[in-house]
Formats: C-alpha cells, sequence, structure tokens
C-alpha cells in the first residue's frame, strides 16, 4: 500500500476509534456502580476505556498527519480539507490533555462529536495532495498554521464546554430565548451531519451534473454539482444527460453551486433533525441533559475559562504573531486587511473581550458559556464562510 | 487627601477598602458583606474614590472595563462590516471605485460605497475606536496596577480576623498539636514552591504573585505596538514603492537617493507539470491544471563608486549577486526587495530589412532597441532609414491621428523615411504591428517584418520598514505578558492561629480547581479542616 493510502486509512481508523470513545464515554455516565460510588473517586473504568481509545485515535490520526506529510514533503495543513482534519486532531488533542486535568468523561462526549464532524466535514472537499505555490512554500507555513490551530482546537474546548454547562442548567421544560438557541446550535450541528451525509451518498452513487453558466462579469464558465441542482446557476445550461433540471435559476452574483449545498445541507439537516425527534420524543439538548446530571457545573465553568485562557496566547502568537511574520516575508506586508486576516483579528478582540468580561462580576456560568458558543461560531466562520465565500489571499478555494 | 489609618496602625491612602497590610475592612458599607470583592486586594483606585473634576470624568469612563469590551465589541463589529465587500485596495484596476461597488454588488455596494465603508480600516472613526482603546488600556492600567503593586508590597502575614473570614476558601480546626501541623504543612508548601512568611507564628504561603503583572505587561506590550503603527506615518520610516526591471536591464533602486542600482539577469517562472514533480501531485495537478512552482529574478545588487556628477553615469561596483524568490527577498541596508509580480514576454527589439516591394530584393536589416531607438539607421551603399516619430503604444485618437497610451512597447508604430540611392529625397511609410500605411505616393521600397525580441520583466516591491522593530518589540512584551497572566496564577495561602483555633483562607485570582488540589495535598495527613468554597455555600 502507498504512503497516500495507508495514511488514509489511519484517518478512517482514528475517525472511527473517536466514535467508539465516545460511546465509552456515554457508557460511563450510565455506568451503575460508579453512581453509586461518591463523586471524587476519579473516572469509572467506562471512562477509562474511553479515553485509552481516544488516544488510540489521536495516535492513528497523528501517523495520518506524519504519513502524508512525508509524502507531500510539506505539513499537511496546505488546504481546506488538511486544515480542517488537523483542527480536528488538535481538539481531541486539547481534550485529552484537558482530561487529565480535570478528569472529567462528559466533556468527551461532547468534544469527541464535534471533532468528528469537523473530520467528517473536512472529507467532503477535494482531497488530493497538492504541491505548493510560491507564497507557501516557507517553514512558516507550518508554523503559522499548526499554532492557530491549536489555538482554535483549544478555544474550541470552551465551546464543548458551553455547550454541556448550557444543556445541564437551562430548563428544558419552559420555553425560553436560551433553550431556543441552544437548541438552534445543536440543530446547526445536526446540519453539518446532514452535510457529510449527503455528500457521501451523492459521491457514493457517482452523481455529477455539469452546467455551462455566465457569472456576473458576463464570463462563461462551468460549474459541476456533485449534489441535485435545486437552484441553478445564472443562465446555466445543462451540460450532463439526464440530469434534473433545475427548479429555480439564480442571478450571477450569486454562487448557486454553493448555495444548492447549503440548501442541500439544511435539508437533510431538518430531516435528520425531525428523525431524531421522533426517537428522542424531545428536544436534542433536553435529552442530553439526563448524561450531564452528576457533573459540576461549576467545575465545567472553570474548565471553559481555562480554555480560554490557555488558548488564547496560543491562537495570537500563531494566528497573529506569527501570522505576520510570515505576511512580512512572504506578502511585503505584515498585515493587509485581508478577510482572512481581519477574522482573525475579529476572533482575537472577541476572546479579548470574553477575558475582561470574565473579570467583571456576573459574567461566569451561562453568560460565560454562551460566550464560548459564539466564539467557536466566529472561528468556523472564519474557517467556512471567510474560505468558500469571502474569497481573499488566503482562500484555499475548496470548492 | 486625608489618609485612612487602620487599626494595625497602617497608614492607607484615601478611598482604600481592604487595609494594605491586615486587609481590614476599612469602608463601612462592605463590613457586612459575606465575601470579600478582592480584585486588587481592595486597594485605592482613583477611579473609585474621585468623581468630581472633568479629569476625573474622562479617567473614570475610560478606566472602566465595560467601557473597554465596549469599545472592543465595537471595533470587531466594525471590522467585520469591512469584510462584506473588498476593500478598494483588491479590487481590480477595471473602472474606479465609485463604479465598481454598484456595478457589482447593486444598491448595497453603492451603499457601502456611500458609508465609506470600501476603506473602512483607514477611516478616521476607525482610527479614533483603535486610539480610544489605546487610551482606555493605559488609563485602566494606570487606575489598578500602582495601588495592586502597593497592596501586595505591602501586605503582611497575618490578616485581620474578619479579612480571612471572608475569604473564598476558609476553615476554621481545633488544633491539637498546632506547631507540629505548622511545620508539616510548612514542608508540603515549601515543596510546592510556594514561598512562606511568618509572623508571630502565622503563616502566608504565596506563589506566583508576578502573574498579577502579566495584565500590565501585555497591555504595555499592545500600547508599544499601537506607537508602532502610528510611526508608520512619520515621514522617511516607511517605503512601499515598486521597481519594473526588464531582462539585461540595470536600475537605479528607487529611495537610495541614487546609490544603489540593481540588474536583472533573468526572470524565471516555473510551474509543476505531472513529468517534473512527485507522483503524488498528480491528480491535483490533473485537477488544477497550471500551479506555479517558482517566481525568481537573477539580480545583481550595485552600489555606486565615489561620487556621481549629475547626469553621468555612475561608476557601478558589484555587491553581489542573488536570487530574489517569494518568500526570500534581497535585504541590504534598511530596504528590501520583494517578488511581486512580472510581465512575460514584453517586446523588446524589433527588426525590420529595408526591401524592394516588387523584387522583395534586401538592403540590409535594422534592429531597434524599443526603448532606446536611434533617429537613423544607416544600411550602407546608400542606403539609409531614419525614424521620424515612434508611437511605443500606438492607437489612434478621436481624430484619427496616432498617438501612443505609454511609453511601454505594447504595440510599437513607426513612421520611417527610407533614403535609397534612386529616391534621394526619401519615402515615408507608417508602420504598425499587421498594418503598413503609405501616407504620400505608392512607395517603391518597404520596411519587411523580420523579427523580434523580448523579454521578461520583473516587478519588484521595495520595501522599507523601520517600525518592524517596535511592533516586534510589542508583540514580544504582549506575549509574555498574556503567557505570564494566563500559565500562572497568584495563589495565596493564609495560616492564622486565633484563640486555640487555626483559621485557614485561601486566595488565587484565577483557577480555584488548583489551588484547592494544592491545600487538599498540604493538609492531608494533618488534623486541619479542608477549607469549604464559601461560594458553594451560597447556592
Ligand atoms: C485588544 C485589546 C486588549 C487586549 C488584547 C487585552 C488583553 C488583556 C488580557 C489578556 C488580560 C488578562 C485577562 C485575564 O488574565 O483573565 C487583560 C486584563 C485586563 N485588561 Fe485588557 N486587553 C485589551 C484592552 C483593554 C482595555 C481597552 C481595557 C480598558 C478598560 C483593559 C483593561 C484590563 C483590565 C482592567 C485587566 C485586568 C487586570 C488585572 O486583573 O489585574 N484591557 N487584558
Amino acid at each position: 500500500m502507498d504512503l497516500v493510502s495507508l495514511s488514509g486509512n489511519l484517518l478512517f481508523i482514528a475517525f472511527l476509534l473517536y466514535l467508539v470513545g465516545t460511546v465509552f464515554f456515554a457508557g460511563s455516565i450510565k455506568d451503575k456502580r460508579a453512581k453509586e460510588r461518591e463523586k471524587g473517586t476519579g473516572p469509572n473504568k467506562w471512562a477509562k476505556t474511553g479515553i485509552a481509545i481516544t488516544i488510540a485515535g489521536f495516535i492513528s490520526q497523528l501517523g495520518y498527519f506524519i504519513l502524508r506529510w512525508i509524502a507531500a514533503g510539506h505539513a499537511p495543513v496546505s488546504n481546506l480539507f488538511e486544515f480542517t482534519t488537523f483542527f480536528g486532531m488538535s481538539l481531541v488533542g486539547a481534550f485529552i490533555v484537558i482530561y487529565f486535568i480535570y478528569k472529567t468523561a462528559v466533556l468527551g462526549l461532547f468534544t469527541l462529536p464535534i471533532a468528528m464532524l469537523l473530520i467528517g466535514y473536512a472529507a467532503m472537499f477535494p482531497r488530493d495532495i497538492a504541491p505548493l505555490v510560491p507564497s507557501l512554500q516557507s517553514h512558516w507555513l507550518h508554523i503559522h498554521v499548526t499554532t492557530a490551530a491549536m489555538g482554535q482546537a483549544i478555544l474550541a474546548i470552551s465551546f464543548a464546554a458551553g455547550l454541556l454547562y448550557l444543556v445541564k442548567v437551562i430548563d428544558h421544560t419552559k420555553k425560553s430565548k436560551e433553550s431556543f438557541w441552544l437548541e438552534a446550535v445543536m440543530f446547526g450541528l445536526v446540519c453539518t451531519l446532514g452535510f457529510i451525509f449527503i455528500s457521501t451518498g451523492f459521491s457514493a452513487s457517482g452523481y455529477k451534473a455539469d452546467f455551462s453558466w455566465v457569472d456576473k462579469n458576463n464570463v462563461e464558465s462551468i460549474a459541476e454539482y456533485q449534489l441535485p441542482p435545486l437552484v441553478g446557476p445564472n443562465q446555466g445550461e445543462s451540460l450532463t444527460e439526464g440530469a434534473m433540471e433545475p427548479l429555480v435559476e439564480m442571478p450571477g452574483i450569486i454562487n448557486a453551486k454553493k448555495l444548492n449545498t447549503v440548501i442541500w445541507s439544511i435539508m437533510a439537516g431538518i430531516v435528520l433533525y425531525l428523525l431524531l425527534r421522533l426517537i428522542l420524543r424531545k428536544r436534542i439538548s433536553a435529552a442530553l441533559q439526563p448524561l450531564t446530571t452528576k457533573v459540576n457545573a461549576d467545575l465545567v465553568d472553570e474548565i471553559g475559562y481555562r480554555s480560554v485562557l490557555i488558548g488564547f496566547p496560543v491562537f495570537t502568537l500563531g494566528a497573529l504573531v506569527f501570522a505576520m511574520i510570515w505576511a512580512q516575508i512572504a506578502w511585503t506586508r505584515f498585515w493587509g486587511w485581508d478577510p482572512k486576516e481581519v477574522w482573525a483579528l475579529i476572533t482575537f478582540l472577541f476572546y479579548a473581550a470574553y477575558l475582561h468580561l470574565r473579570l467583571s462580576k456576573g459574567w461566569h456560568g451561562k453568560k460565560s458559556a454562551w460566550l464560548g458558543v459564539i466564539g467557536f461560531i466566529i472561528i468556523m466562520f472564519n474557517l467556512i464562510v471567510v474560505n468558500l465565500v469571502i474569497a481573499g489571499l488566503h482562500s484555499y478555494a475548496g470548492s | 487627601m486625608k489618609e485612612v489609618i487602620c487599626e494595625c496602625g497602617h497608614h492607607n491612602p484615601h478611598g482604600t477598602v481592604l487595609c494594605e497590610s491586615c486587609g481590614k475592612v476599612l469602608i463601612e458599607k462592605d463590613k457586612d458583606k459575606k465575601l470579600l470583592d478582592m480584585r486588587y486586594e481592595g486597594s485605592a483606585r482613583r477611579s473609585q474614590t474621585y468623581n468630581k473634576t472633568i479629569i476625573d470624568k474622562i479617567w473614570n469612563f475610560f478606566s472602566s472595563v465595560k467601557v473597554g469590551v465596549w469599545l472592543i465589541v465595537i471595533t470587531l463589529i466594525a471590522s467585520a462590516l469591512g469584510t462584506i465587500f473588498p476593500q478598494e485596495m483588491y479590487i481590480p484596476p477595471v473602472m474606479p471605485a465609485s463604479e465598481y461597488y454598484e456595478d457589482q454588488y447593486g444598491w448595497l455596494g453603492q451603499l457601502y460605497y456611500t458609508l465609506g465603508f470600501h476603506n473602512l480600516y483607514s477611516s478616521w472613526w476607525y482610527l479614533l475606536l483603535i486610539a480610544s482603546i489605546g487610551i482606555s488600556i493605559i488609563i485602566a492600567s494606570l487606575d489598578r496596577g500602582i495601588p495592586l503593586y502597593r497592596s501586595l508590597k505591602t501586605q503582611r502575614v497575618t490578616r485581620h480576623e474578619g479579612f480571612l473570614k471572608r475569604q473564598r476558601l476558609f476553615s476554621v480546626s481545633e488544633a491539637g498539636s498546632e506547631d507540629q501541623t505548622f511545620e508539616s504543612v510548612k514542608e508540603k508548601l515549601k515543596a510546592k514552591r510556594y514561598r512562606i512568611r511568618e509572623e508571630d507564628g502565622n503563616i502566608l504561603a504565596e506563589k506566583g504573585r508576578f502573574s498579577r503583572w502579566g495584565p500590565y505587561v501585555n497591555h504595555v506590550g499592545l500600547i508599544i505596538f499601537l506607537i508602532g503603527g502610528m510611526l508608520r506615518f512619520v515621514p522617511g520610516m516607511y517605503v512601499d514603492e515598486i521597481l519594473w526591471v526588464r531582462e539585461g536591464e540595470t536600475k537605479v533602486i528607487p529611495e537610495t537617493d541614487g546609490q544603489y542600482y540593481l540588474e536583472n539577469h533573468e526572470f524565471i517562472l516555473e510551474t509543476y507539470d505531472k513529468e517534473n514533480s512527485k507522483e503524488e501531485f498528480a491528480a491535483a495537478i490533473d485537477d488544477k491544471g497550471m500551479v506555479a512552482k517558482n517566481f525568481q529574478s537573477d539580480v545583481t545588487l550595485y552600489k555606486t563608486k565615489g561620487e556621481t556628477v549629475h547626469g553621468e553615469t555612475p561608476q557601478l561596483e558589484k555587491v553581489r549577486d542573488d536570487s530574489i524568490r517569494v518568500n526570500h527577498p534581497l535585504k541590504f541596508e534598511d530596504l528590501a526587495l520583494y517578488q511581486v509580480d512580472y510581465k512575460l514576454d514584453e517586446l523588446n527589439q524589433m527588426t525590420f530589412a529595408l526591401s524592394n516591394k516588387e523584387t522583395n530584393e534586401e538592403y540590409g536589416d535594422l534592429t531597434i532597441d524599443l526603448y532606446d531607438p536611434k533617429d537613423t539607421y544607416d544600411l550602407g551603399n546608400g542606403y539609409q532609414v531614419e525614424i521620424v516619430s515612434y508611437f511605443p503604444d500606438f492607437e489612434f485618437d478621436e481624430n484619427s491621428e496616432p498617438i501612443t497610451k505609454s511609453r511601454i512597447p505594447n504595440n510599437p508604430a513607426f513612421v520611417f523615411k527610407m533614403f535609397t540611392p534612386d529616391k534621394p529625397e526619401g519615402e515615408v511609410s507608417f508602420v504598425a504591428i499587421q498594418q503598413t500605411i503609405e501616407p504620400f505616393t505608392d512607395n517603391e521600397y518597404k520596411m519587411s517584418f523580420k523579427a523580434v525580441e523580448t523579454k521578461d520583466v520583473t516587478a519588484l516591491t521595495v520595501r522599507k520598514d523601520l517600525t518592524l522593530w517596535v511592533l516586534a518589540l510589542g508583540g514580544f512584551i504582549f506575549m509574555i505578558g498574556v503567557a505570564q497572566g494566563s500559565y500562572w496564577n497568584h495563589r495565596r495561602i493564609w495560616l492564622r492561629k486565633v484563640d486555640g483555633e487555626v483559621w485557614m483562607a485561601g486566595h488565587t485570582n484565577k483557577n480555584w480547581h488548583g489551588l484547592k488540589r494544592d491545600i487538599a495535598s498540604v493538609i492531608d495527613g494533618t488534623d486541619l479542616n479542608e477549607p469549604a468554597d464559601q461560594l458553594d455555600k451560597k447556592e
């Protein structure tokens, strides 16, 4: 087997191990004997197995990373797929460290699925190993991107902790703004899952539909759809025999293909969500709540805060300091107000605000948990929307 | 202002909440609080003490964390607005910005442009926001940092009962064998690298006080960084020029007072193709087509020798050969030259032959340097060609007069006058690419096109940025400060004997979990009670 496919297999194994790990972390909560024992006796067998499997998964993913690095000759952090998988791996790494500090198995139940969603999402993008264009041929690429991703991953722990906290403390029996928004976040996660399912499904069936279309500058080009076209491009002409006709045609200013993917993801998300509701017979967050009864809310709050405190300097170093050094060398100026740079600044400012709010009384608990959630949304915005929609110098130009 | 004298005898500045020395609550209204507000140690902060004059008001405004956070959040939102559509510097130069935004993004784009968001980051209000953050950082830090420093320096070991009782972590133990217990606790604290101070048999164990200065250090770093940013506008600190050099050409480097010259030997553009790259890349290359691999200019840097007389060609002395590539600028003195752009195959020389239209007989070639054409070219034997006019970038204007758009030979055209032995007064011919016009008569001779020579042109950014050092220093100090404040905590543990009991209290500025673990492990095996978290009790 060649290096590239071996590396791909290791990634797949890692993914499966994370899945199994999650199950064990869930089991650790249900463990009867653990319930009988007083809290403070440390993790039970289920949790210990869970963390062991998680570590095995992490090592497997590390193997993917190293082999791919050897195969490509450069650190695999140079396109959206590679970056996002690395982000997922760092998230697992950060969780492992936090686990050994705080011994909270439930956090795994929230972190690992997020990591899996990230990796699954990443896998939907082109996975070819690509050579580096001149501006990327620098050690600073590796240093900047890996540090930034690790910073983001540590910060993302505060998202997992925030979710956990909110699921635990919010009263799900009453209709309230907070329970609505928490469920909205859950729905967002389900949509990501929907995106993964639908993309995998159609690509497994080999679906393809090409259109020639005219963009807003009246330039003609080809759009390759991997999902059936619900919305078609401006003046689109189908080039594929028997492909379905788009229901609506978009104006040239809108990238119909991306919009089409978004619509499909939301539809798949709705279907999945409704299914889950049918099975669970309550909201997702309400269904998760029983799993969180044993956790100490203050401890989770503290984990959220500490992960921001630990992640903020790492993020600043990677996403701003190293980024500026590299930009000075590669683009002649350390800062150019490129959208990606601006969003890194926004992330920085946001977490600075988080830390300052935490200093003043009252911004603990729920409020700070919400901030953790919003922070992650900003990070994801920078990763997804800025890369795919607001294209700038840094655009990984996925499809 | 009058000082506040505590019962322990310490003189505190006006406005002190907790005695700097023993921690006794000095302000009446705080006396029945269950827990003390330990932020800034209850020290006398100017902003909490004075609020009369306009200066007080400004000071209090900027020292408020609430205001600081608002400033940060507003800046954050403003920054985000600037990414909705591209900033002016990133739009293609196809049309003026006033049309571009409307053309591309409709009325929203028009609005964006009208509001000035196309140059948001250099707008006065954005800069004002940044400046306010700067001022706020300075004032907030002074307001807290100095009193905090005083307080922590003055603190004594024996703390007032009221102080200990109102700490978040607090316990009272009946101590049987105090001395033995204290010894054991002290040993363990030392092993955990606490600094121990003793006074009348009471203990203060402290660790990581320097982490309290973290925020102040990082704020200083930020301020230095902002100052660095402002220095950009000081003349002479910053240079941003572009230098186009053709292959074979030697040009003076701007901003060097004519001291340095650069010769471009060759511009190299390499792309990845399947033959020359790793097989792993094959799929990606198939997918994307051409992928650039290298942009490089092979150059020689020269320095002028001796005094240069104006208008004379200077004497050049070679400094060094170098290859400028993306990510590998050429640096000398304070300047750096970066590979930023190129133009391949620009016309450089054109060769014509003077020939007879009928017989096609040729009477000699002439090669015209498109950047420096000669007036006349003597072909010998009485054959001579004169260039009457030259249009490097030719087009016809509204009146159908030939004009040139620029001095770059993108579309050269010539008016030749051909002298031959049988036409001594000469024949005039207008020659452009793909067309020849004979304005006066039917000529007997023509200029027949033979060849062109093209050259690549490289574009280099000439950059000087003397602010980088200040920015780097600021960034460095900032990083030290955040690390200091984030990765270390300031923990204190007090042990005091009160009427045969041992009172124990603990405080940390963050990471209570860690402090609790420390305490649990140091009192392990003694008869001290583990301090309860009084915050838990409240709930
Ligand atoms: C983008 C700008 C800023 C950054 C990156 C920044 C960064 C920080 C950081 C990292 C901390 C430590 C937080 C912690 O340890 O939890 C801190 C503390 C602090 N900051 Fe800022 N800050 C900024 C702006 C401001 C502004 C505008 C104010 C004005 C009110 C301010 C006031 C404070 C105060 C009062 C503290 C607490 C000091 C202490 O606990 O002793 N900061 N800052």
